[in-house]
């Protein structure tokens, strides 16, 4: 009898965590799908553009150190280009765009939208500082 | 003893004289003017149409709709400007403008409107030729829809007086480049002219690397040079940075002209892209238009500044102009 009850309990615990994970792989928005870690050792940053800013606006990296900017858009297509860096990408609305990158060299850069979204087009950059 | 004044040495000259000056200022070096007009007539044989003196103004970032703390005048520089070209002595041939005539929203509606009080201003122009090439205020967002109509087309060439015009559009991709149909148009448009023709470029962003942190570049502006890079009289007049400046490249050299709302800083210096604020006590202070003199067989261009300067201030409906040339 025990044993039965145990059964059952297990059973249903285990189909409370099918549904429950279920529920998360089709309710959240690929943009979170997207924010989950990588592979073990990969440095992975999520930078979300929307009308006219990049969040986060700064971001910290280190020389040599390979890390990939998982970027995204909440309205418009955006541009993502900062030419000292060698980065240049388009940010379409509802896909991730990967980008890895390996500074090699430090100071500050700002990256800036290039693809016009508005009358405060301008305004919309995202600095990076590349530290030792 | 008359130094000797090949062709060569000629078109050096002239490339060096445009914005600088006029030839008379190098021919005595050589003490060969009259050889230098020798040339000149040859080149302009072989150009088709000798260059004949006249005069250009640019106008450029008007951005009429505009509002807020570093321009809180509004259209009044650009109805200045308006007034000062109407005044000059010697009436230009031409006016371009040089993209941003408007300053954009979201709304057609609203856009449709800034176009018109634009219209409206520049309709007090007594100049017979206007030309337009958008910013990525007037074109960007709609891909060049409402400018078109306003306007006419984004990209196009014509002679005048013996120079040619390009019109090329840099903004109606969305992105700041001039794309390969426009390049390739180009190319077709240049084919039929020789080497010494002298080419005026009138675009909104520059066509060279001068800031890229700040936009204040083209994608494909190198493909653009090398595609006029061949041809040994070429001047490009530009705006979008609110600041005048001058780049020489491989037989051109860039102008950027001032604009007529608020100025940007100087993209040489350290900083911020933010606008200079507004100085009460000089309110059209880094503003202004450009005057572009063609003087014939002598010289392809000279170019002046001129500023939008203060004499008197007593409110808004007191504003006293004058004229302060600039020579660059």
């Amino acid at each position: 009898m025990n044993i039965i009850r145990r059964i059952l309990l297990v059973a249903g615990a285990l189909s409370l965590f099918l549904v429950a994970f279920a529920i998360l792989v089709f309710t959240i928005p690929p943009r979170s799908r997207s924010e989950a870690p990588g592979p073990a050792g990969r440095h992975v940053i999520s930078v979300s553009a929307q009308k006219f800013s990049f969040t986060p606006a700064v971001i910290t990296l280190k020389k040599g150190e390979e890390v990939t900017l998982q970027l995204t858009s909440e309205d418009v297509t955006h541009g993502f280009l900062a030419k000292s860096l060698k980065i240049g990408e388009q940010i379409q609305p509802g896909r991730t765009t990967e980008l890895t990158i390996k500074p090699e060299v430090t100071g500050t850069f700002r990256t800036s939208c290039d693809r016009y979204c508005g009358p405060g087009h301008s305004d919309m950059h995202l600095t990076i500082i590349v530290n030792e | 003893m008359t130094a000797p004044l090949d062709r060569r040495s000629f078109l050096k000259i002239a490339g060096m004289s445009l914005g600088m000056g006029t030839l008379y200022e190098i021919a005595p070096f050589h003490g060969a003017r009259g050889e230098a007009r020798e040339l000149a007539s040859q080149l302009g044989k072989a150009n088709g149409e000798q260059v004949t003196p006249f005069s250009v103004v640019q106008i450029s970032d008007s951005h009429v709709g505009f509002k807020g703390a570093p321009a809180p005048l509004g259209t009044r520089a650009f109805e200045r400007a308006v007034e000062m070209i109407n005044q000059l002595p010697r009436q230009p041939d031409l006016v371009l403008f040089t993209g941003d005539l408007i300053d954009d929203s979201e709304y057609s509606d609203v856009n449709k409107q800034h176009i018109k009080l634009f219209q409206k201003i520049a309709r007090d122009l007594k100049v017979g030729k206007i030309q337009y090439v958008p910013g990525e205020h007037d074109a960007a967002l709609d891909g060049g829809t409402l400018f078109r109509e306003a306007f006419g087309e984004t990209h196009y060439s014509f002679d005048h007086r013996g120079v040619h015009f390009i019109a090329l559009d840099n903004v109606s991709r969305g992105r700041p480049e001039v794309g390969p149909t426009q390049i390739a148009w180009l190319k077709q448009d240049l084919s039929r002219f020789p080497r010494t023709a002298p080419i005026v470029v009138f675009t909104h962003r520059p066509l060279f690397d001068l800031k890229p942190e700040w936009e204040w570049f083209t994608l494909d502006g190198d493909e653009v040079m090398t595609v006029l890079e061949p041809y040994q009289n070429v001047t490009v007049l530009y705006g979008h940075i609110h600041t005048e400046h001058v780049r020489e490249t491989v037989h051109a050299r860039h102008y950027a002209a001032r604009a007529l709302i608020f100025a940007f800083p100087d993209p040489a210096k350290d900083g911020e892209k933010k606008p200079l604020p507004f100085d009460k006590q000089q309110p059209f202070k880094n503003l202004g238009i450009r005057q572009v003199d063609v003087r014939g067989e002598n010289i392809p261009l000279g170019v002046t500044d001129v500023a939008l300067t203060r004499r008197e201030f007593a409110g808004i409906n007191g504003i006293q102009q004058i004229l302060k040339p600039i020579v660059v």
